[in-house]
């Protein structure tokens, strides 16, 4: 019972970007597009899921002055591998999602997650709650991309979806939902949307 | 005008709680209050100003002051267009009658589409009917090309009520003024309709009236045409060929933005503005005043690698949005600094600022919009700091004076 609400709390009540606004910067850099976003939120869970275990499983060894170090070690050799994997596997993805993927490293949901839950709980559970935190960023990653590049390209992973007879009668692609500020506004108006639905996560 | 009130009067239980339309009463209300001054005054008991002129009188005004600069837009949008055909014969009320055509579903709709979402809103959150729109529905159509896609219009209304004004709280809270948001909408969503040389004079012919253009027309503003310059002289030229000098661009018989291109227009909105006290002296001449010595500094410094700053300092106030930027937008009391001292720093830099982008920044060619966001998001700042230092000079003088 426990381990469920730890896996599916953060999807929604207790979403990383939604509820906690961790991860902000790199939903600004990945989302222009689809396929970038689905790829860096995969990432993402993989290396929040593994370095969830791998911490929680050496946590009785930490010293506690320098855990931070030990983390950042644990995330980056993560990061390094999964960068690896992407370069050769994907190529072309791992060059648009250029510096992002290393800079995962930085991602304040994993230092978050590592310190918040990995360092006080069994590895199964840590397990769960990296991948559901990683779920709950992607989730948030590709809506916010599904519009960016809907709006602003005509596009769904490079696949044109606006027909061609809308151009023709005048329709032209939002150049500003390729920028930076459009992917601010549309995580803004999923976090309105999420709160109208959620009563009880809305400041009193 | 009894007719009216008696209508109004026999219709009003209706929207009344209790009442057949009581969904529509804050629609009812924002119409009977547009039309009379409200019946209702301030509660007793506590300390009240009272004034007869409320936010809707003041928009009224400020509406009545765009008015010259509307008309002619609507005289120039038709005359750039006769110029683009070639003719040599103006008739005058053709003119005006195919600029009118023009900017009328401009009009309609960002009006249509501002007005709706605004009362959605009061609606919604069971407040009043704010006038807030008046002034932006039409302003937003005079800072635009006269043939801006209506959709591309809607659209940005719609962004700028919604983001800049209603999540902030609705009129008199916004940080930002809502006509420029929109105005930056347009710019950064749709470039291409937005500014190079194809959409500053209307090729159409609205309603079947007047003869259109080719789609291959093309017809630079003049701030447009500076960037392919390189100095030392500037040679700024009409949709006719013909050379456009400081009286024309005064006048404003040059493209440009529907309502925008009227220096001497403008000046007599300022004039209403001022004598009725709406609008702050010291922002309009601070702007002109920072916009005077930013260009001067840039006349001092020319290069041919800025081809803007070879334009003598007194002309860059009178061409593209610079004036309308002063009078009408830097002047927005909700957005503008409220201090005294503050509003001359606000002015000056919105002025240097906006003659900065269009000198040293050759990818805008025009920078008075982004000055007056900008210097809109500094305005508490800038509020701020003169408080401070107010209280802190206070300070200082009652430790003195008591040691």
């Amino acid at each position: 019972m426990a381990n469920k609400s730890v896996f599916f709390n953060p999807l929604s009540k207790d979403n990383p970007v939604l509820v906690q606004i961790l991860g902000i910067c790199s939903v600004l850099a990945v989302t222009a597009k689809l396929e970038p976003a689905l790829v860096m939120g995969l990432s993402v869970i993989a290396v929040l899921a593994f370095s969830n275990v791998i911490i929680s499983l050496i946590r009785n060894t930490i010293p506690t002055n320098i855990r931070i170090i030990v983390q950042l070690v644990v995330v980056a050799g993560l990061v390094v591998t999964v960068s690896q994997l992407l370069e050769a596997y994907a190529y072309d993805v791992s060059k648009q999602l250029s510096v992002f993927i290393g800079l995962i490293i930085t991602n304040c949901i994993l230092m978050g997650r590592l310190e918040a839950f990995a360092m006080a709980n069994r590895p199964w559970p840590s397990f769960l709650d990296g991948v559901g935190n990683g779920l709950g960023y992607t989730i948030i990653l590709v809506i916010v991309a599904f519009f960016r590049e809907l709006l602003g390209s005509g596009t769904l992973f490079g696949y044109q979806v606006v027909p061609q007879c809308f151009y023709e009668a005048g329709y032209v692609n939002n150049g500003l939902m390729i920028l930076p500020p459009m992917a601010l506004i549309t995580v803004a108006c999923i976090i309105w949307v999420h709160r109208s639905l959620n009563k009880d996560l809305q400041d009193k | 005008m009894s007719r009216l009130r008696n209508y109004l009067d026999k219709v009003k239980p209706n929207f009344e709680p209790g009442g057949k339309y009581h969904a529509f009463h804050s629609v009812f209300d924002g119409f009977e209050t547009f039309l009379y001054t409200p019946r209702t005054t301030s509660a007793p008991g506590s300390v009240h100003i009272h004034d007869s002129i409320d936010a809707k009188r003041t928009m009224i005004i400020v509406v009545l002051s765009l008015l010259p600069c509307f008309l002619f837009g609507m005289y120039n949008t038709g005359y750039q267009h006769w110029l683009a055909l070639g003719e040599t014969v103006m008739p005058f009320w053709d003119l005006v009658l195919y600029g009118f055509l023009t900017i009328l579903p401009r009009v309609v709709v960002a009006y249509v589409v501002g007005l709706g979402i605004e009362f959605a809103f009061a609606q919604w959150r069971r407040e009043e009917i704010q006038e807030g729109f008046l002034v932006t529905g039409i302003i937003v159509t005079m800072i635009c090309p006269a043939e801006i896609p209506l959709w591309m219009l809607a659209v940005a209304v719609a962004f700028a009520v919604v983001f800049a004004k209603e999540v902030f709280g609705g009129t008199g809270y916004n940080v930002v003024n809502i006509a420029l948001i929109a105005r930056a909408f347009l710019f950064f969503a749709y470039p291409a309709q937005m500014s190079g040389d194809k959409v500053y004079v209307a090729t159409g012919a609205p309603f079947g009236f007047g003869t259109p253009l080719p789609d291959t027309f093309t017809g630079a503003t003049p701030l447009g045409q500076i960037a392919t310059q390189n100095g030392p002289d500037i040679v700024l030229t009409g949709i006719n060929g013909q050379v456009i000098d400081a009286w024309q661009a005064f006048v404003g018989l040059i493209p440009g933005s529907f309502g925008e291109t009227s220096t001497l227009c403008i000046l007599i909105g300022a004039v209403l503005l001022l004598a009725t006290g709406i609008a702050s002296w010291r922002i309009m001449l601070s702007v002109v005043v920072g916009g005077l010595v930013t260009g001067l500094i840039a006349n001092a410094f020319t290069s041919p690698l800025y081809p803007a700053s070879f334009i003598p300092a007194g002309e860059q106030l009178l061409l593209g949005g610079f004036a309308f930027a002063a009078v009408f937008m830097a002047t927005d009391p909700v957005t503008a600094a409220r201090t005294t001292t503050g509003k001359y720093i606000y002015g000056f830099l919105i002025g240097a600022i906006a003659i900065i982008i269009r000198t040293y920044n050759t990818g805008y060619p025009e920078g008075a919009m982004l000055a007056v966001l900008l210097m809109n998001c500094f305005a508490p700042l800038i509020d701020h700091c003169v408080v401070q230092a107010n209280i802190n000079r206070r300070l200082k003088r009652a430790k003195t004076s008591r040691a």
